[in-house]
């Protein structure tokens, strides 16, 4: 109900950057309820111009009455390739943006209010710091319902999984964003190679990841060197708001990075009978 | 507290009583029997024997006791399942009709296909989950099923095995179809998605394959509430023809009070090699047949089929050879009365396609029917004697249970908010 108030003065008058506590919102949405945000049918579907002015024209033609329609883009120049999902107030992707600039990123947001934050946190730095931020962006959505409307097959090459909501009960186990039947959709946008980053201080959501993850047939764990050489790794426990609190709580942290792999064909469903 | 994981289509049940169920008929590909499904009740006639098949129930499981929501025929007649919202699965086999297994699911189940091999039943319950059983006797997990993937929480309305056996494909209320690959061992899960099938703007309602020799992989068709028929390359997801049937059927998209109420495609059935594909449209007293040819890889219609009285099908089929098509119409815990139950055929669909004009598709006399009188007195029970309006209400009753059970209702925020308000008395109170 708090959500519906405030939405007037977003900007902090000394850097410009919308002030967070303008877009406090309620603490956990329910992932099951039903959608009240637009979908988009497919990916090609999605408008990337809105996303990424500074690489993309919009998709539209204007008949003679001025009406515009939305033209479905089969080909692009480039593609979306790291999702963080829950992105939250979205540090994550403001400290990606800088270190991969070419790389189109994207968080997917179910609260509204939270959405919208990141949006104007993403304008303000564009405009702050010209031709930076260009490839990072922020969609409402239910990731847990709609990914497959954003992203092709093997499409990204990152997932981000960081400090999502534990729904501690076990028959909200089925609310997790990591799950055995989520992480076939996982492995289904991410291209063989890509990688998997999940990170938590909930221990037993640690364990339930990382269990998820070993036993699903699509993934590995990478290996200790490639963990530490990993630029981003360092990233998972610093760079969002929830990792920053936990750091000063000197709380401990969880992490599991897993590889998408391919099955041979023989491997087919001959795991344990 | 489960009430708050339920999604609207779900939580929507008027308290007591079942809902209304529409009437759901399969045909033996080599129309050995048919089969009528309404409520709880299964009714099958054998035309080979000429005579109406008592069911046996081998298996020791419970009887249906709630409306049966799925039923079909596997790929050579030999075995058949049904499913619904007292969450058994059943799996029969025809020769003769014995119940050979019951399975009890978790949730109400709303899908189920069987393996073109014979080994496996696939179903689907209300939470968008979809399990696998193995048929062979043998196994050590008989009365019990395996999950295998899910639609996170979305009501899956359609499950179907792709001809050459490679993939499984579910469709969803939100306007998704998933390609699965169908692995060997199909017990500890189906973890590989080949595609999804992305286009539709409405729910999902139907599902069917054709192939032919050229194409052994098969193309899929889609029906959807969105008024279209779809022609996919599952391998690919890629959409090859909209056929636009509500329509070229001549059904305004207006039905006055609500405005963009498109009329859903009910069921879709085919001939094998998809020469010929029958579609049931509400609002429309009778099908529509297109054609769908494979190598230009696109889908028209030849024919709206009227039935010159009130008759809007609520399911189809036809065995492989597409001689006849069946169809019924009723449902089942209607305000007006308990359960009806209506089965027409049509014959000459074959010929429609082609050149020789001399045989147009026309519904069967009741005494030309294989089977005859006798048939119909078994598939359509008692209470076969419907009036006029009877019909009209069973048609409007299974448009309204579809639209309150698959489309989206948007809320407006303070509906929403009056919504949660009244789960959580309904929380306290217990
Ligand atoms: C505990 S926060 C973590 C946020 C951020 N990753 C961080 O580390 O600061 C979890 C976030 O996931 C979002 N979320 C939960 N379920 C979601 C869903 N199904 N789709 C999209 N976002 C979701 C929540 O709204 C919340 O902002």
């Amino acid at each position: 109900m708090s959500e519906n108030k405030k939405v007037k003065t977003k900007a902090n008058n000394s850097n410009g950057l919308p002030r967070k506590r303008f877009y406090r919102a309620r603490a956990h949405s329910n992932p099951l309820s039903d959608s009240h945000f637009p979908v988009p049918i497919a990916p090609s579907h999605v408008d990337y111009s809105l996303h990424y002015p500074h690489y993309f024209h919009p998709d539209t033609t204007t008949d003679d009455n001025g009406v515009s329609t939305f033209i479905p883009c089969k080909t692009r120049s480039k593609k979306i390739q790291f999702a963080d999902i829950g992105c939250g107030f979205g540090g994550l992707l403001i400290s990606l943006s800088t270190l991969f600039p070419e790389t189109l990123m994207i968080g997917m947001e179910i609260r509204d209010k939270v959405t919208e934050y990141v949006k104007e946190r993403i304008l303000a730095l564009r405009e702050a710091n010209p031709g930076q931020y260009q490839n990072a962006s922020v969609v409402r959505t239910n990731s847990m319902k709609y990914i497959p409307n954003y992203f092709e097959k093997g499409q990204l090459s990152k997932m981000f999984f960081l400090f999502p909501d534990p729904h501690f009960k076990e028959k909200n186990h089925r609310r997790r964003v990591i799950s055995p039947h989520l992480l076939d959709e996982y492995a289904y946008t991410l291209q063989v190679g890509g990688i998997i980053y999940t990170i938590t201080d909930v221990e037993e959501l640690g364990e339930w990841m990382k269990d998820c993850l070993e036993d699903h047939p699509l993934f590995e764990a990478i290996s200790k060197e490639e963990f530490a050489a990993d630029p981003v790794v360092k990233l998972l426990s610093s760079a969002t708001e929830e990792g920053q609190k936990v750091a000063r709580n000197d709380g401990q942290t969880f992490t599991a990075v897993y590889r998408r792999i391919s099955l041979v064909a023989t491997d087919l469903g001959i795991h344990e009978v | 507290m489960e009430e708050t994981m339920i999604e609207e289509g779900e939580s929507n049940r008027e308290g007591g009583g079942g809902e209304v169920s529409p009437a759901l008929i399969a045909v033996h590909p080599l129309e050995k029997s048919v089969a009528v499904a309404i409520g709880s009740e299964l009714r099958v006639f054998d035309l080979i024997e000429d005579c109406s098949s008592s069911l046996v129930d081998g298996s020791g499981g419970p009887l249906h006791s709630d409306s049966i929501r799925a039923i079909c025929f596997g790929a050579n007649g030999r075995l058949f399942a049904s499913a619904g919202d007292d969450k058994l699965v059943k799996v029969w086999t025809t020769n003769p009709w014995q119940c050979v297994r019951t399975v009890i699911a978790e949730k109400r189940v709303s899908a189920v296909a069987i393996s073109h091999d014979g080994l496996f039943v696939s179903f689907a319950d209300k939470f968008g989950v979809v399990w696998v059983t193995g048929t062979d006797g043998d196994h050590e997990i008989k009365e019990k099923a395996s999950p295998i993937f899910g639609h996170y929480c979305s009501i899956i309305t359609s499950l179907e095995f792709s001809p050459d056996g490679r993939f499984i494909v579910s469709a969803d209320r939100d306007f998704k179809i998933r390609v699965t690959v169908f692995p060997k061992n199909p017990f500890s899960g189906a973890h590989e998605i080949q595609s999804f099938c992305l286009g539709h703007t409405e729910f999902v309602s139907c599902l069917s394959f054709v192939c032919t020799q050229e194409h052994p992989q098969g193309f899929l068709l889609s029906g959807s509430g969105d008024s279209t028929v779809r022609l996919w390359d599952v391998t690919a997801g890629s959409l090859l023809d909209t056929c636009e049937v509500g329509s070229k059927a001549g059904l305004s998209e207006c039905d006055g009070e609500e405005e963009n109420v498109y009329s859903a495609i009910t069921d879709i059935c085919t001939s094998a090699d998809g020469s010929v594909v029958a579609v049931g449209i509400q609002s429309l007293h009778g099908v529509v047949l297109l054609s769908c040819d494979l190598s230009a890889r696109t889908l028209s219609v030849i024919k709206v089929v009227s039935m010159g009285e009130t008759f809007v099908p609520t399911s189809l089929g036809m065995s492989s050879s597409a001689e006849r098509l069946w169809m019924v119409t009723g449902a089942s815990n209607l305000p007006v009365c308990p359960s009806f139950t209506h089965v027409r055929v049509i014959s000459g669909l074959k010929k429609c396609g082609s050149d020789s004009s001399d045989h147009e598709p026309a519904v069967v006399e009741e005494n030309e029917i294989p089977g005859g009188i006798k048939l119909l007195e078994k598939l359509q029970g008692s209470g076969s004697n419907a009036k006029e309006d009877d019909l009209l209400a069973v048609a409007e009753a299974v448009k309204a249970a579809m639209r309150n059970q698959l489309i989206k209702r948007q809320y407006s925020v303070e509906k929403r908010e009056l919504r949660k308000k009244r789960r959580n008395d309904r929380k306290i109170k217990r």
